[in-house]
């Protein structure tokens, strides 16, 4: 294995031993602080143009047959602290090394400069820098190019080229999932509840989407900026005036704050990490959930008359989820996975909060499942007046006044 | 524990119904906290609900109530309990004749264990592997047994044996703090088992469904406070089954709350008088609440200290009763050094996992010790491994996972290193990387070391550096990283006592306690070294700086930088035995300890003549090194001891016996010798 080095914007260089594929990456670095879930973090489109600082001691088997991972789509550049050269579980089926590679990942090795690495963002924010492996650059130029370096087109560098469609045994709904970059697990999870999803690229427009005559939209988590996306955010406030049932999480649910008027804020360090408290305002309940984003909607920003904040983190109090009145609206910031919670009382499915009971897998499995239920029969006649999802309280057309209100949301302009 | 800093009253009582009846009266409590005392305080409890106590006086029992004990404890009300979750539980079924047994198996799936009741320590049991092997082992448990019936149970012998520890507030809300994974798989007691923290070998897959399950459990039992769940995860596909709950805070909490920095007692005590976990902060950053999931950026090794030192002659193989006394953790940035760490910590004498006796048995022997499954087997796997069997073949004897095994081999293989390939340095950072000590080195390589001083010091903080923590504590890895602030105060390290084995408990920590409390009033700045997770001088709020590491001579250099207390000075008289021993080697190292009763043992050895208080007279005390001693002493005096047959004494360090032969004192000298090369001993006429 050749030498690498990771260059941050302020000089600060950490030498190690480099893995994976060899090359120069530039990109933002931020640190993630979960112990399991290599191989979720280093295919997670979330993490496009970033550099990934993992905290803990890399010892995962990089498990699991290829078909459970994100193929093909940009993810994250890797720092790693050590790799396990003789890893062990079942499923696996080739070396992190191999996986790396094939991956294209370009990744560094060191066991002692990742705890010095967190300090450093922990107290400065984050910052960009280079990951350098097996070739020959120059400081002062790279340098350059690294503080110059900004992530562009992020969504529409992972999206997905042309709608797919998936169908499981028995489809009982239709589901539009809008691919901003979305993890495997959120298309498993939704044909596992007899939902036929039908991935959008993210330049679908809203009226080609009203045109396949979904039950219900799923925005996906992406990377990057949500500020960026004009023309997303611009489809998203289309979207959201058709009434059409809409769950998004992370970078969608940022996209359809902004399109309903909100602003984000830069986090410090982000949000990277499966340990983050969010408490569900409605109930008092807390959860532990996973979470990757480097932005957040500002509280103060959401529109109150058209919606409220419903959950909000613990650590420092940033916006978590969003309940909209009079529309079947609900997103959430993080990512409704790797999340235990118990079992749904029924009653609870008259709101989108989790309600813990004793009994069902996980709180995705729960959003997830009540997305799907509340979502109408195609048949029914009304569609708007039976299709309330549990969340807004529901019942009826939007009212006159949150569409008078929200027409006069622009979207912002972008930062 | 049993001090006035602690609690308004405290009584030194038995612990009977009756005593907690009495004192309800004197003191009149509004409530009884009955998890915090192990099986003793819930055995208690649940005697005193059975008497109608709780009836009869306006007294509540908090954390946990009668019936959750009993759902936890009682094996059928829990198996219902798991099975009304859709929990998984281990299958078992009592049955008084073939057919019976038969299609049970059938059901649950082989192999299954057979185990006859009410006969002699198991005999005419065993592991079924299929339907012919069970008609001849039933068959000979139906027999063999007096009321012809037999268990027949699944066999998960070779499962992961997984531990969650969860805590759950009032309000429901819960967080796992720390998974643990047994290096030892199904069928070794937990606490004999060499534990790491956190899961090596679980994926993310894996250790989801785990934590689920292990949420559903808590909630299911409703316990307000720590809990604790063990699991068995079949290696090979995603079948689990429940082991055991324990419905209130355990050993393994302890090692947890040390492991992580999480204070699971604390919480949970918060927890017991109403709070909930998203209004209890988090001490160690100050910033964040105990809601959340502590997270590592180390690894940490649990090693189980035995007493087979003490009882020579006992039977030292594992099974599912606990042998262990005591347990040193440690904490390494790679599980290679946390191994070192815990291997010196647990003072046997030895500095890697070579052990010196095994070194010269023959293949075979190592075979037979690694199969017979008792307290020795990782040094004979490290032996074997050494000596070049593969990881493979070694798993498939002891079920360790293969994961394990090569660390275990890379270990094997940089001590082989060390020992035959020049000591250059990058294979000096390599080694010191996996934790071996200059002094090690010097001995394996028969390499005089310059004198250098790489220790950095890292912190337990909860979350992996994400934020800044305010009372983390602290552990030594090789490296120039050092996360400790640098400080200029007047500061004294204390040492502390090290893990609890036969004849000392944690006596010696709390004196060590009391030592940084008073050193605290005085306005010293207090660092406290200890490896003993189960004690009160490693709590984060104890010392200014808790120090976790080994009390072991190899380490003094670093030690005397320890906490960077270069200035300061070291307590060696609070800690034992353990930092007694400390003594001659701060002073070797020019570091200064404070230690004054100590000195009397280092004048025993001296050869002098002296009367102790205890009116014991030493006679012709003669101290020396070495084996030749130890029978040079014998053969000179017991010929003609035992002509007048006044018995021998002998006086080891820690161990201590009376000789009434010749060979006595031969075979006892060997044993002590096999712990220690150099150990100072006094022989005294009776």
């Amino acid at each position: 294995m050749m030498d690498a080095y990771l260059l941050l914007a302020d000089g600060t260089k950490f030498t190690g031993r480099g893995c994976g594929a060899g090359g120069i990456a530039i990109g933002e670095v931020v640190f993630c602080t979960g112990m399991t879930g290599y191989q979720e973090v280093l295919t997670d489109p979330s993490f496009y143009g970033q550099i990934v600082g993992m905290t803990y001691l890399c010892r995962e088997i990089t498990a699991s047959t290829v078909s459970t991972w994100n193929q093909g789509k940009p993810g994250p550049r890797v720092s790693l602290r050590a790799m396990a050269k003789e890893p062990s579980n079942f499923r696996q089926d080739r070396s992190l090394q191999a996986f790396l590679k094939a991956q294209n990942i370009i990744g560094l090795e060191g066991d002692r400069h990742l705890p010095v690495l967190t300090r450093l963002l922990r107290e400065n924010g984050v910052m960009n820098g280079a990951i350098c492996h097996g070739v020959e650059a120059d400081e002062g130029a790279l340098l350059a190019e690294i503080r110059s370096y900004r992530i562009t087109d992020a969504v529409l560098s992972v999206t997905v080229g042309a709608q797919e469609c998936h169908r499981p045994e028995n489809p009982r709904f239709r589901v539009g999932l809008f691919d901003y970059g979305f993890k495997e697990s959120i298309r498993r999870s939704l044909l596992k509840r007899g939902c036929e999803v039908t991935v959008l690229p993210a330049h679908t427009t809203a009226r080609e989407a009203k045109a396949l005559g979904f039950d219900g939209l799923m925005l996906s988590g992406g990377p990057g900026d949500p500020a960026d996306n004009d023309f997303v955010i611009a489809e998203a406030k289309q979207l959201f005036l058709s009434g059409t049932p809409i769950f998004a999480i992370c970078l969608g649910h940022q996209i359809l704050s902004l399109a309903t008027g909100a602003k984000r804020e830069k986090l410090k360090y982000g949000h990277h990490g499966a340990n983050h408290p969010v408490k569900d305002l409605a109930t008092g309940r807390s959860y532990i959930t996973s979470q990757n984003h480097g932005y957040a909607i500002l509280a103060d920003s959401i529109p109150e008359n058209l919606a409220a904040l419903s959950h909000i983190n613990l650590n420092d109090q940033s916006v978590e989820g969003i309940r909209y009145r009079d529309y079947p609206v609900f997103t959430v910031q993080f990512h409704p996975r790797g999340l235990a919670g118990a079992t749904g009382h029924r009653r609870s499915l008259r709101r989108i909060h989790p309600v813990d009971g004793g009994g069902a897998p996980c709180l995705k499995d729960r959003i997830l499942r009540r997305f799907s239920f509340s979502v109408p029969a195609r048949s029914s006649s009304d569609r708007r007046r039976n299709s309330i999802m549990p969340v807004c309280n529901v019942a009826g057309p939007c009212g006159k006044r949150a569409l008078k209100s929200f027409s006069s949301i622009q979207t912002p302009p972008p930062s | 524990m049993t001090d006035g800093h602690l609690a308004d009253a405290i009584y030194l009582e038995p612990l009977t119904t009756a005593t907690v009846r009495r004192i309800v009266e004197i003191e009149k409590p509004d409530s009884i906290l009955p998890t915090f005392g192990g099986q003793t305080g819930l055995n208690l409890a649940m005697e005193l609900a059975r008497e109608g106590f709780f009836r009869q006086n306006p007294v509540r029992l908090l954390s946990a109530n009668p019936d959750v004990i009993r759902k936890a404890e009682d094996r059928q009300a829990f198996k219902d309990m798991l099975a009304e979750i859709d929990e998984p539980f281990i299958e078992s079924e009592v049955v008084n004749c073939l057919e019976n047994a038969l299609a049970f198996a059938a059901a649950v799936g082989y192999p299954v264990i057979v185990r006859p009741a009410y006969t002699l320590g198991g005999s005419g049991g065993g592991i079924a592997q299929n339907r012919e092997e069970l008609r001849e082992i039933g068959a000979n448990g139906l027999r063999l047994s007096p009321t012809t019936e037999i268990l027949v149970e699944k066999c998960i012998s070779g499962w992961k044996e997984i531990e969650f520890e969860v805590i759950r507030d009032g309000k429901g809300n819960v967080v796992t703090v720390c998974a643990m994974e047994n290096i030892d798989p199904v069928g070794i007691h937990t606490g004999d088992s060499i534990v790491v923290a956190p899961t090596q070998t679980l994926a993310d897959k894996e250790y989801q469904m785990l934590r689920s399950a292990a949420l559903n459990i808590i909630g299911a039992l409703e316990i307000e406070g720590g809990c604790n769940i063990q699991f068995a995860l079949h290696p090979e596909s995603f079948r689990y089954a429940v082991i055991e709950v324990n419905p209130r805070v355990s050993r393994s909490s302890a090692l947890a709350s040390k492991a992580t920095g999480y204070p699971i007692a604390k919480v949970a005590a918060k927890i017991a008088v109403g709070y909930g976990l998203d209004e209890i902060r988090n001490a160690v950053t100050g910033k964040t609440y105990a809601f959340f999931e502590p997270v590592l950026d180390y690894c940490v090794i649990k090693f189980p200290r035995f007493p087979f030192d003490k009882f020579v002659y006992a039977k030292r193989g594992l099974g599912t009763q606990m042998k262990a006394t005591g347990e040193v953790m440690s904490i390494g940035t790679s599980l290679e050094e946390a191994v070192m760490k815990a291997v010196r910590g647990i003072e046997l004498g030895m500095d890697t996992l070579r052990l010196a006796e095994y070194a010269k048995l023959p293949l075979r022997r190592i075979r037979e010790i690694i199969e017979a499954q008792d307290d020795t087997r990782i040094f004979a796997v490290y032996e074997a491994l050494y000596r070049g069997i593969t990881a493979e073949s070694l798993h498939a004897i002891t079920g360790i996972d293969p994961f394990f095994l090569h660390m275990i081999a890379n270990l094997a293989r940089m001590e082989a290193k060390v020992q035959f390939e020049e000591l250059d340095e990058s294979l000096y950072g390599a080694a010191k990387r996996m934790g071996f000590l200059d002094a090690t080195l010097e001995r394996l390589s028969g390499q005089a070391l310059p004198p250098r001083r790489y220790a950095a010091y890292k912190t337990v903080d909860t979350c992996a550096a994400e934020f800044d923590a305010e009372t983390p504590y602290y552990y030594s890895s090789f490296g120039e990283d050092s996360e400790v602030p640098e400080s200029r105060g007047k500061k004294i390290l204390t040492i502390g006592s090290g893990p609890i084995r036969i004849g000392q408990g944690i006596e010696f920590d709390y004196c060590s306690v009391q030592a940084v409390w008073a050193l605290r009033d005085l306005g010293y700045e207090t660092i406290i070294a200890n490896n003993n997770p189960e004690t009160v001088s490693t709590d984060f709020d104890i010392a200014h700086r808790p120090l976790f590491r080994s009390p072991h001579p190899g380490g003094c250099g670093q030690f005397a930088d320890g906490g960077k207390a270069r200035r300061g000075h070291r307590l060696v008289q609070f800690g034992g035995q353990t930092a007694i021993k400390l003594a001659k080697h701060f002073k070797r190292r020019g570091a200064d300890p404070r230690h004054r009763p100590g000195d009397d043992r280092r004048r025993r050895g001296s050869g002098k003549v002296r009367r102790d208080p205890g009116n014991l007279r030493y006679q012709k005390a003669r101290g020396q090194d070495g084996l030749y001693a130890g029978k040079g002493a014998a053969s000179r005096r017991c010929p003609r001891l035992s002509r007048a047959a006044p018995p021998l004494l002998c006086l080891g360090g820690q161990n201590m016996i009376i000789a009434y032969t010749a060979y006595d004192v031969e075979e006892y000298m060997g044993i002590i010798l096999k712990t220690s090369s150099k150990t100072r001993f006094l022989s005294t006429n009776t």
